[in-house]
């Protein structure tokens, strides 16, 4: 039988996953895709407990994850493209100008 | 059947993830991540919430990943040349392993609490998935759900402006 | 249905959000004025946002002494809530001040620019007045995202993409661990309220043994941390201090980092009372290391805007004494320094708008050579504002760190102080140097270009005589710093 604590691990390695190309990758859009990744797995979290819980505030707080992650989405992507205008690249590499 | 089918799914989320970070090109990560989304959506299935399996697949697998794959063609990126990490993969490696090490051991030694609500499978059946949701969203969660319209304001304004050449 | 939509009814509660929701409709109402206007004319604008932040805070005030709670246990408006909400509308208040003439010189007249400003500030207010972890998430949330956009405003200008594009990859990420500690307390406590989990806690028979309740206490904890920029959540700071325009800059460093301070503090205070001892260690280790490398990085900087945000992240460590002496001196001493620190660093900033060049802030330490005796008015009030920051009497800096301190002694934390004072020293030396490159040196340039702006000298001379009072009378704001403790 499938427990709370399978999903709970399971959203632990896509969390790690996650993390992990956070800090390697160098190309913007990757990382921020790893971003979701690990949005994602919390998300799994939360629905697992809910249904072991078997009250509804984890799910209403997933809804507000995806609501973020969208809005994030379009803010984020806005400013790679601005970045990408000036600069000509998406590689987290090119931050020059502020010591990172 | 259960536990097959969550081993197999599970299986599948985690190489699509690790695919992720590891493809040269940044739309066959994307192609991962959308394998990826969707496993969870399997998963949302089996713990009984399928309005977020819908919802799951629509926005993150439909709207999110559309915006990054646009965004991708847009700006026209190809595949990575020599070297696609930055610095200290084997350091990220270990670290990432070992705080999921941590993480294994402190979900493996907790104890998550007994249930507390009374929403059980059946009464998701007899109720309907979505129902539950609006009900619990429209009546103790009404404030979050109204700060989240001022959110989505704030990122539409956000995206316009910095994206608009000129001003 | 009509069942369903009463008992929605029942929980509303106006009351309870009606500051934020004042700003709120002003920044909508705003956005709409913006459409009709012609382009490149923001000074309506400006001066409409000041109208709300000031009916905000009149409707504020009249909140005072009158805790309202509604929304199903999702958002309360108390006194604690009510003084930070006035200290962020305050900070506001001085940033679009300084604002209009700035984007103006920099040739970015947008004006939804203060709009922006105001829903920072709403989402400010929803972080010190939620009562639920979902109502502090989103609030974060919007505060988050619109200073992601603030910071990369100047989207033509490479430093300011750099710094947005910062600020959003380790907010985002800082995002993913914050979420995950709530999700694993939700699992522990069944529930995302702070007074549920706390009672959950409490029923616990052994709640600092289980290591989930440890393990989503420090992941909470990063997020908070990372928006109030203590180390080792502090990287992203200098960068993106030094490459976001100089008033958002000072917004950032004041309005959101004290709202993220009382959300830290109602979380850690009421729903992880039963962790004191733990949480208590481990803020005091946060505590030392953010003040030190704050302090001592500081000293070895040219730039004086990468200066003042290593300032602030010791700052923030100052401020953490509060959170290690656990008490109610400790506490209303975080709220009273927050306020302390919102004059004195945003008037910091304000001068450094006025003799920044167009297009590039000239901003090193011999840039400032000599401003003393060509710019008098600005000199002294940098002086003024640099003598607050260093905690020397009679300005307010003094007495926000001397009730801080005061209650890390009174919880025992006689080291701690120690510490603390030694690192106010520590800090004498990178402020001193700023006043003597400012009287002491040559002038090199002779800052003919510097337009003493009407709006951005009321910003300056606010911010003096908030320093100035705090410094003198603080007993009347102390008192109400008292009462605002739940």
């Amino acid at each position: 039988m499938i427990s709370v604590y399978h999903y709970m691990i399971l959203s632990a390695i896509l969390f790690a996953i996650g993390s992990f190309g956070v800090l390697t990758r160098k190309n913007m859009i990757v990382i921020f895709m790893c971003i979701e990744l690990m949005l994602n797995s919390v998300n799994l979290t939360f629905i697992a407990l809910s249904r072991h819980l078997g009250n509804m505030d984890g799910q209403i707080f997933v809804f507000f994850v995806m609501t973020v992650a969208a809005a994030e989405a379009a803010v984020g992507l806005a400013l790679i493209i601005a970045f990408y205008r000036n600069k000509e690249s998406i590689e987290v590499d090119d931050f020059r100008l502020l010591k990172w | 059947m259960e536990a097959m089918l969550f081993y197999l799914v599970a299986l599948v989320s985690v190489i699509s993830a690790f695919f992720v970070t590891k493809c040269r090109n940044p739309i066959n990560s994307a192609l991962c991540l959308v394998t990826t989304f969707l496993c969870l959506a399997v998963f949302y299935v089996m713990l009984q919430a399928p309005f977020m399996a819908a919802i799951q697949i629509m926005v993150y697998a439909g709207a999110i990943m559309v915006l990054i794959i646009f965004v991708i063609m847009l700006l026209n990126i190809g595949s990575v040349g020599k070297s696609r990490y930055t610095h200290g993969v084997a350091g990220a490696i270990v670290l990432s392993f070992l705080s999921f090490i941590v993480a294994a051991k402190f979900i493996a030694g907790g104890t998550v609490s007994k249930a507390v609500g009374d929403i059980s499978a059946e009464v998701v059946q007899s109720y309907g998935h979505t129902e539950l949701i609006g009900k619990a969203m429209f009546t103790e969660f009404l404030l979050p759900f109204e700060i989240a319209s001022i959110l989505l304001l704030v990122a539409i304004v956000g995206a316009v402006i910095l994206s608009k050449r000129k001003v | 249905m009509e069942n369903l939509a009463q008992i929605a009814m029942e929980s509303v509660n106006f009351q309870a959000i009606m500051p934020s929701l004042v700003l709120c409709c002003f920044g909508m109402v705003l956005l709409l004025v913006s459409v009709f206007l012609e382009r490149g004319r923001t000074a309506p604008i400006c001066w409409l946002s000041i109208i709300g932040l000031v009916v905000t805070g009149i409707i504020s005030i009249n909140g005072w002494n009158d805790p309202q709670a509604g929304f199903a246990g999702g958002v309360v408006l108390d006194n604690f809530a009510t003084f930070f909400n006035l200290t962020c509308l305050i900070a506001a208040g001085l940033t679009i001040l300084m604002s209009d003439s700035y984007l103006h010189r920099e040739g970015y007249p947008v004006a939804e620019y203060y709009p922006l400003i105001l829903f920072t500030t709403a989402g400010a207010m929803w972080m010190a007045s939620g009562t639920d972890l979902m109502t502090i998430f989103l609030g974060l949330e919007v505060l988050s995202v619109s200073l992601y956009v603030l910071a990369g405003f100047f989207r033509g200008q490479l430093r300011s993409n750099e710094a947005g594009l910062k600020y959003f990859f380790l907010g985002a990420f800082s995002t993913g661990f914050m979420l995950y500690g709530v999700a694993l307390l939700y699992g522990v406590t069944g529930t995302t309220k702070v007074a549920g989990i706390a009672e959950a806690i409490r029923l616990m028979p052994d709640a600092s043994s289980n290591p989930m309740i440890i393990a989503g206490a420090i992941l909470l904890s990063i997020g908070f941390l990372f928006k109030i920029g203590a180390a080792p959540f502090h990287m992203w700071t200098p960068d993106v201090y030094q490459g976001a325009p100089t008033p958002i800059t000072a917004f950032m460093s004041a309005g959101p980092k004290a709202a993220a301070f009382a959300a830290f503090m109602r979380v850690t205070y009421i729903s992880l009372d039963s962790l004191q001892v733990d949480m208590s260690a481990m803020f005091w280790v946060l505590a030392v290391l953010t003040m030190t490398i704050g302090n001592f990085v500081a000293i070895a900087q040219k730039d004086v805007k990468r200066m003042l945000a290593f300032s602030s992240i010791s700052h923030a460590g100052y401020a953490l004494v509060g959170m290690v002496a656990w008490n109610e001196v400790g506490f209303s001493g975080i709220l009273f320094y927050m306020l302390v620190y919102t004059f004195m660093n945003i008037g910091a900033f304000a001068v450094l708008v006025l003799i920044g060049k167009q297009g590039e802030d000239n901003l090193t330490l011999d840039g400032m050579a000599g401003l003393g005796y060509k710019r008098p008015f600005l000199g002294v009030a940098m002086a003024i504002f640099l003598f607050s920051l260093m905690g020397l009497p009679p300005t307010a800096g003094f007495t926000g760190k001397f009730f801080i301190f005061a209650g890390a002694l009174k919880a025992g934390y006689v080291w701690l102080a120690i510490l603390g004072v030694l690192n106010s020293a520590v800090s004498l030396y990178y402020y001193l140097r700023v006043m003597v490159y400012m009287y002491f040196r040559d002038p090199v340039e002779d800052f003919s270009w510097v337009k003493m702006e009407m709006a951005t000298i009321v910003s300056i001379l606010i911010a003096i005589a908030g320093v100035l009072y705090l410094g003198v009378l603080p007993g009347p704001v102390m008192e109400l710093a008292k009462l605002s403790i739940f």
